[in-house]
């Protein structure tokens, strides 16, 4: 235990020192990847632990990125129209973009939209005992829903274009490097309290409960406990993160669009966690960040055929390592228990024949 | 006591290791950071025989059939300068990039260009969302991004060249032409992004003060292929003019489903902006014939320069190849940096900035000049009508070209579209 633990603070103590040994721009994407990390840890707790497979996460990380978006926005136009409004035909700041001149209002609707959406979206489909595939289809149609909607109301949300073009944040300029690595050690910290908050939930009763509703959730109904709060709770709490890594992404990034959103960035945010492994919350940071880390490596070496090698990692990941990648780790461990246990019983077994004799 | 004492030293060794490694950590980063500043003052990426530019495009992903002919234009063109002697006795060295048709994408590969590989100047794009991710990108990093697309125009960034046509080079002379040459009833339809959303607010507007009528507008999602409803549509309200300006794989199945309608373009002229030559080759030429587009260029432009061009083109990448205007634009691009640097003497983003305005050069489509104010190019309209070879044939030009006018600040009926 001690030994593991050990390895988890050394990974998160790299990730702290990261700013003194990475150049900016691999620093930036680092922190991108950091972000991915945050939806990663939530899709583990509603997927490797609850059993939920969601296909629609990108809303709630969109709905958190436009909400620090607009704040962004408004604070680079300086009191004008944003720009993509003026062109739109749009001669007044629509009412709902007024709060988010506040920080303090964006930065709290960054996680409380989210959180709203995937309440009142799971209370009614668990309630109603939907789920399996036909969660993730309905997932999957609230992704279309929003993102056709932000493509729509061009005036109102920026369309296909999105929110770009930031320049300061509180009054930092966002390109200059000092706030990058202010806001990359920010990530770090948000993604350890996040780690550290889930992994205390999933040793907790709670937690028990989470993998009982997973693996049987009529008996779990049975012995009297509600799954339909525990699975609510745990599905707005994977939103939250969601909304939150949205918030840091942008702040990051610079950028916001309707396609970050999308079904292709949905489905992909749940090969990450099957890259690193579902049921294991620091399986699926490292999952989000080699894969996304490998998606840049190899598109920056091979521009040309880059797909083809990270297609192969999914498919060796899928067809060799089910577990995912801290699979690996935990089989190699349990073999090595197993061999002890074996060689232990071996020479009991001898110890007992010779007992006999 | 004594094993208190032990233990007391190996703390101690233990922070001042500690402390060594973070002193020697910040001293190392400092260090590169120094060798960064330096290597920033002597001018980027420049070597004493090569000097390396940034090419941006998506070889993956939907966008990839479109962009990677403009990735082969500006190799051609950087290997015509390498050929005749390079540019200020250096070889010019691309770095290749895939935005993967992906925004952000876009935006890292654009950072990674500038930051880590310092080119001196990047070609790139197609899409206006990746324009506009790449543009806070490249105005942060004082780099230069040349952009080779028509788009809906309302932009003007010190950091981008636009070599593609803006409105008042496409949309409002093709609309004036339409209105005197094809009718006053106009049906608009487009992709729901936002180039269609903007061209539209303008067409609307021009054909209020010119006396047209707008009898339909139909927006639909992009890769969406069932037009039998908005055709029915068209049937209806009997428009005398379609513009159209549907993206990628919405146009095969709209023109198709026009034709098994039995609306040829006798019935109905559709005007679009998006199908050039590359794209007519996967709709059919057939299915097209007889309707008209409007570009600043068409392949069978009749000039010197474009014959050698052609020619060049397809020996290079194939018999069954076409070059359309967005090559053309990304070809030009390429050489009209060139004659800036030549110019400048100089690689910096600054001096070739300001070199820039009023460099001609004569491209394929005819002599093009940079706009210094807007940083647009100069360019002949032309209005052409598809062959069922798919080739256009031109129907009617601006004669000379039109100075680019981002803003449509010279068009009294564009006041109110901007506040």
């Amino acid at each position: 235990m001690i030994k593991k633990n050990w390895m988890y603070w050394l990974f998160f103590l790299a990730l702290f020192l990261a700013p003194f040994y990475l150049t900016e721009f691999r620093l930036s994407l680092l922190g991108k990847f950091l972000c991915f990390a945050m939806i990663a840890i939530g899709i583990s707790l509603i997927w490797g632990y609850t059993g939920i497979l969601s296909l629609g996460h990108g809303v709630y990380f969109g709905l958190g990125a436009y909400c620090m978006a607009m704040y962004l926005k408004l604070e680079a136009s300086g009191g004008r129209l944003p720009d993509f409004m003026e062109w739109s035909g749009v001669n007044k700041l629509p009412w709902f973009w007024k709060p988010f001149e506040q920080p303090v209002i964006a930065i709290s609707s960054a996680i409380i939209v989210p959180v709203l959406l995937a309440m009142f979206l799971s209370y009614f489909t668990f309630r109603n005992r939907i789920k399996g595939v036909y969660f993730s289809l309905l997932s999957q149609a609230i992704v279309v829903v929003f993102v056709t909607l932000f493509i729509g109301k061009q005036e109102w949300t920026g369309g296909t274009n999105g929110l770009t073009n930031f320049s300061t944040v509180f009054g930092f300029s966002l390109s200059s490097p000092l706030t990058q690595i202010v806001l990359y050690l920010l990530t770090v910290v948000l993604l350890l309290s996040m780690f550290l908050f889930s992994r205390w939930l999933t040793r907790s009763r709670f937690g028990r409960v989470l993998v009982a509703i997973r693996d049987s959730e009529n008996r779990v109904r049975f012995l009297g406990f509600n799954p339909t709060t525990y699975k609510v709770f745990v599905y707005s709490l994977s939103a939250a993160f969601a909304g939150i890594a949205g918030a840091m992404f942008v702040l990051q990034v610079g950028l916001i669009s309707p396609a970050m959103m999308g079904i292709i960035p949905s489905i992909e945010m749940v090969l990450w966690v099957a890259v690193g492994g579902r049921s294991s919350l620091i399986g699926a940071i490292i999952g989000a960040i080699v894969t996304n880390g490998a998606k840049s490596f190899f598109s920056e070496n091979y521009p040309d055929i880059w797909l083809l090698f990270l297609g192969g990692l999914f498919i060796a990941v899928v067809l060799f390592l089910p577990n995912g990648l801290t699979g690996v780790y935990q089989s190699v461990r349990q073999r090595k228990k197993q061999g002890e246990v074996r060689a232990n019983e071996a020479s009991s077994h001898v110890l007992q024949r010779v007992s006999r004799f | 006591m004594k094993r208190l004492k032990g233990n007391g030293l190996k703390w101690l060794s233990l922070l001042l290791c500690g402390s060594l490694l973070v002193l020697s950590g910040c001293a190392a980063s400092s260090a590169v950071d120094e060798a960064k500043e330096k290597k920033k003052e002597s001018s980027t990426s420049e070597t004493n025989d090569t000097v390396k530019v940034g090419i941006l495009h998506s070889l993956s992903g939907t966008m990839a059939i479109s962009e990677v002919s403009l990735r082969d234009a500006e190799l051609m063109a950087i290997e015509e300068i390498n050929e005749s002697g390079g540019l200020l006795g250096k070889k010019i060295e691309p770095v290749i990039e895939d935005g993967a048709s992906d925004w952000p994408t876009f935006a890292e590969k654009a950072k990674k260009l500038l930051q880590k590989d310092k080119v001196v100047t990047i070609f790139g794009g197609w899409t206006s969302a990746s324009r506009k991710a790449m543009l806070p990108v490249v105005e942060q990093n004082n780099g230069l991004l040349w952009y080779p697309v028509q788009y809906e125009g309302m932009e003007s960034s010190p950091n981008i060249f636009y070599t593609g046509a803006t409105t008042n080079q496409q949309i409002v002379p093709a609309v004036s032409w339409l209105l005197q040459n094809k009718g006053k009833k106009f049906f608009l339809l487009g992709s729901d992004y936002v180039f269609p959303r903007t061209a539209n607010k303008i067409i609307k507007a021009q054909l209020k003060a010119e006396g047209g009528q707008l009898v339909g507008e139909e927006y639909t999602p992009l890769g969406h292929t069932d037009y039998s409803t908005i055709i029915s549509k068209i049937k209806d309200v009997k428009p005398d003019v379609v513009f159209n300006t549907l993206n990628g794989d919405s146009n095969v199945a709209f023109f198709k489903q026009l034709k098994d309608a039995g609306i040829t373009a006798k019935d109905l002229t559709v005007m679009s902006v998006s199908i050039a030559e590359e794209e007519i080759r996967g709709i059919g030429g057939d299915v097209l014939a007889g309707h008209l587009a409007v570009w600043n260029y068409f392949q069978s432009t009749d000039t010197p320069e474009n014959k050698v061009f052609v020619e060049k083109y397809k020996e290079k990448y194939g018999k069954d190849r076409v070059t359309d205007d967005p090559i053309e634009a990304a070809y030009f691009a390429v050489h009209l940096w060139a004659e800036a640097v030549k110019k400048a003497g100089s690689f910096d983003v600054d001096k070739v900035k300001k070199a820039a305005d009023g460099i001609e050069y004569k491209a394929p489509g005819g002599t093009v000049k940079i706009d210094g104010e807007t940083q647009h190019t100069w360019k002949i309209v032309r209005i052409g009508e598809i062959q069922p070879d798919g080739q256009f044939k031109e129907l009617w030009n601006s004669g000379e070209a039109v100075k680019p006018d981002p803003y449509l600040k010279s068009y009294p009926w564009a006041k109110d579209l901007m506040n």
